[in-house]
C-alpha cells in the first residue's frame, strides 16, 4: 500500500485490506503493467476501502454513544459482548484444524474456562451491586448470597473439574500441541478478563472513569496520524515503521490538552460522574463528591481587560484527567507495538475479521487493554484512596455476617465511640 | 529398569537415574551380554540408588522438621527460597542456547518480572502482618504503610516497566522466540506465585493449615506406593503406566484415616494452631478457638465393656481434615499427570536435577501445589467463617484499625444500611 506518511497504525495498515484480501494478487499484476490504469485504479478502490472504514467507524462511534445513553447495565453488557468476540477471535488464532479433528470437544473445554473465568471476575467486583438488586425477593436474596459466599470454592471446582477433563483427553502424539493450547487459553483469559473487569469496576464507579480514558485513546490515534500526515519525518520505532516522533509527540500534546477540556464538559453531567450501587438502569441523582465541583482560580494579571472570565472554573478532577492523558499518550501505544509484534511473529495480518475496514476486535481493543487497567489502578490509588484494612474489614463483615449481626456490630460500635467522646470530655 | 509393580510414579522413574545418567548406554550393552552378571550389577546400582533416595528424602524430612519448629518467619523463608528454584529450573526448561546468545539481559527480564509477582503477593497477603511488625519505628511505620497503601500503583509500574523494556528489546527474527518466552514467563509465574502465596496466607492463619495438607500429600504418595507394590495390578491411567487402581483406594483409605488422626494430633499444640498476628519469631500464645476444642462423643453400645475409653475426644478440625484427606488422594494426584504429560509432550526427564534421586524441585512439588490452593480456598469458605462472630471482628476492629480508619468504617457501614433500607419497600 502507498504510504501517506501516517503515523497513525490502524488507518495504512487496513487499507483496502477487506477489498483487496482475495484481490492482492491481481492489483499487484496490474501495478506491474501500465502506471497511468493502475493509479486510477488504486485510488477508485482507496477510496471505496476509506468509505467503508469511515461507515463501520460511524457504526461504532454511534453504536456507542447510544449504550452510553442506556447506562451501566448496558455498557456492562457490551463489554461482556465484546469479551466474547475478543475470546473466540484470539481462540481460533492458533489453532491448527488437522489436530483440532481428532480432539472433539477440545474447543469446548476453552469456553468452560472463559465461563469459570467470567464467574470469578465478575462475581467478585460486582458482588455487592448484585446483593442490592436483589434485596427486595427473600428467596433470590438467599440464593445470591449464598452463590457470593461460597463463590471462590463454586469457581476453583469448575477451574478443577476443566482441569482434570483436559488431563483425561490427553491424547498420544498430541501431548505437545494440547498442552500449547492449554498454556494459550490461560494467556488469553488473562489479557481478556484482567482489562474487561477492571473497566467494568470502572463504569460501576462512574461512567466518567471509562469514558475519559477510552475518548483519550481514540483522540491519541487520529491526533497521531494527523500529525504525522502533515509532519511525519522522523521514524519512531522499527515495530511499526509508519509511526513518527513528529505524530507522537504532537499528539502528546493534543491529548495532554483534550483530557483538561473533556474533564470539565464531562464532570457536568451526573449521569457520568455518579456511581452506581445496583444493576438497575432508572435514572441517577447523587452527590457527585468534591472531585467534581469547581473551584475558581482567578486569571492571572496579563490576561487583557476585554477577556469576559475573569476566574477560570477547574474540576480538581482535571489534574487527574492530564496524569491520564500523559499515560495515554506516552504507554498505551506500547499496547498496539505489543500487538504488531506478536502479529509479526507468529505472522498473520490481523487478529479476525469482524469489522470491516479495521480487522478483528483485537485490532481495535490494542490500546485501550493497557489504558483500562491503568485507569481502574489510578482510580483506586489516588482518586479514591480507601484503606486498605478499612476495605478488607468491611469485606469480611459483608460477607460473613447476617444481617442482624451486622446491625449487632454497628450499634456496638456507636457505643464505643460514644464512650470513647465522654471520657475525653 | 526393572517393574517392581509399583504405583507411585516417583520410586521408579527416578530409580537409578542419577547414577546412570552418564552410562546409560553402558548398562543397556551390559543387559546385552551376561544375564546373570548384569543382575548384580543392577542389583547393586539399585540398591545404592535406593540409598541415595532415602539419603535426600531423610535430609528433607529433616530440614522440614526443623523449619517447622523454628517457626512462621523461617517457613516463610524456606517457601521463598523453594520458590526462587522452582523459578529458575522452569525459566531454563525452554530456553534454547542459540537464540538466548543474541538476546543479552533477556533472562533478566524473567527476574524483573519474578520480583514484581513477589511485591505483589506478598504485599497483599502480609500487609496487615509487616504493619503490625513495624508500630514501635515511627519513621518505618509511615514508610511501610505508605508502601502499602501504593502498593498497587508500585507493582503496576514495574510491571509496565518489564512490559516497555520486551517491547523496546524485539529483534527482527526473534519475534517468535521472544514472545513465547514471554508467555512461558507468564504463565510460570502464574503457576509458582499462586500457590506459594496461598501457602503462605495459611501458615500465618496457622502452621496447622500447612503441616497437615503436605503431610497428606506425602503419606499419600507413600501409601499408594506400598499399596501398589504388594497388591498392584490393574493400570489406572495411560499417562502413568506405573500407577494402579488398588494403589489408588488402598492410599484413599489410608490417607482419609491418617487425616483423622493427625488432626487431632496436631490440634494440641498451640504452636501449630495459633496464627501469627506480625513477623516475629517469639512463642505464640492465644486461644485457639471452637474448631480445636475437644468434643466428647460417647462410643455406641456394641462396644465391648473392657474398652477402657467410655468418650471420644473429636476436634471439629477433624472433619475438615476428612475433606482435605479426600481432595488429596483424589484430585491431588493430577497434578502429578500433569507433570507427566508436560515432560512426555516436550519431551525431557525431569524438571531438573537439584534433588539427588529424586530429580527437580518441580517434580517434588507437583502435587503439593494444587492441594496448596484447595487448603487455602477450602479454609477461607468453611473454616473461618464458622470462626466468625461479632466479637471476633470488633476486636478486629478495634485493634487493627486506626481511630480514623475506625471511624470511616463506622460511616461507611451506616451508609450501606440506610441504602438497603432504602431498597426495601
Amino acid at each position: 500500500m502507498q504510504k501517506d506518511g501516517s503515523s497513525s497504525e490502524a488507518p495504512s495498515n487496513h487499507l483496502g485490506r477487506v477489498r483487496h484480501r482475495k484481490r492482492s494478487s491481481e492489483v499487484s499484476q496490474d501495478a506491474n503493467k501500465t502506471n497511468g490504469a493502475n493509479l486510477l485504479v488504486n485510488d477508485r478502490n482507496k477510496y471505496k476501502s476509506m468509505l467503508i472504514r469511515t461507515y463501520s467507524s460511524l457504526w461504532m462511534i454511534g453504536g456507542f454513544i447510544f449504550i452510553i445513553y442506556m447506562g451501566h447495565l448496558y455498557i456492562w453488557a457490551m463489554i461482556v459482548v465484546i469479551q466474547i468476540f475478543m475470546a473466540r477471535e484470539l481462540f481460533n488464532l492458533l489453532r491448527k484444524a488437522n489436530e483440532d479433528r481428532q480432539l472433539p470437544g477440545f474447543r469446548l473445554l476453552n469456553w468452560h474456562f472463559f465461563f469459570t473465568a467470567m464467574l470469578f471476575t465478575y462475581g467478585r467486583f460486582l458482588s455487592r451491586q448484585l446483593v442490592n438488586t436483589v434485596t427486595s425477593d427473600k428467596l433470590l436474596y438467599q440464593l445470591v448470597s449464598w452463590v457470593i459466599k461460597y463463590q471462590m470454592v463454586i469457581c476453583y471446582f469448575l477451574y478443577i473439574a476443566g482441569f482434570v477433563w483436559f488431563i483425561l483427553t490427553l491424547k498420544k502424539k498430541m501431548y505437545k500441541y494440547q498442552f500449547s493450547q492449554y498454556a494459550w487459553t490461560h494467556m488469553i483469559l488473562l489479557i481478556v478478563f484482567v482489562q474487561s473487569s477492571f473497566t467494568v469496576a470502572n463504569i460501576f464507579e462512574g461512567i466518567f472513569w471509562f469514558l475519559l480514558p477510552a475518548s483519550l485513546i481514540v483522540i491519541n490515534d487520529i491526533a497521531a496520524y494527523f500529525f504525522g500526515f502533515f509532519f511525519g519525518r522522523t521514524p519512531l520505532i522499527k515495530l511499526s515503521p509508519k509511526k513518527t516522533w513528529e505524530g507522537f509527540i504532537g499528539a502528546l500534546g493534543t491529548t495532554m490538552f483534550s483530557a483538561f477540556v473533556l474533564a470539565n464538559l464531562m464532570g457536568c453531567f451526573q449521569w457520568l460522574t455518579c456511581p452506581r450501587k445496583d444493576l438497575s438502569t432508572g435514572w441517577l441523582h447523587c452527590d457527585p463528591g468534591p472531585m467534581f465541583k469547581p473551584e475558581y482560580y482567578p486569571l492571572p494579571g496579563w490576561v487583557p481587560h476585554w477577556f469576559p472570565w475573569k476566574e477560570v472554573p477547574i474540576m480538581p478532577v482535571q489534574w487527574h484527567a492530564l496524569a491520564l492523558g500523559l499515560f495515554a499518550s506516552i504507554i498505551a501505544p506500547f499496547g498496539g507495538f505489543f500487538a504488531s509484534g506478536f502479529k509479526r511473529a507468529f505472522k498473520f495480518k490481523d487478529f479476525g475479521d469482524s469489522i470491516p475496514g479495521h480487522g478483528g476486535i483485537t485490532d481495535r481493543m490494542d490500546c485501550q487493554m493497557v489504558m483500562a487497567v491503568f485507569a481502574y489502578i489510578y482510580h483506586q490509588s489516588f482518586v479514591m484512596p480507601q484503606s486498605f484494612s478499612v476495605e478488607m474489614i468491611l469485606d469480611q463483615i459483608l460477607r460473613n455476617l447476617t444481617f442482624e449481626e451486622q446491625q449487632i456490630l454497628y450499634e456496638q460500635l456507636g457505643k464505643i465511640f460514644q464512650d470513647r467522646q465522654s471520657m475525653l470530655t
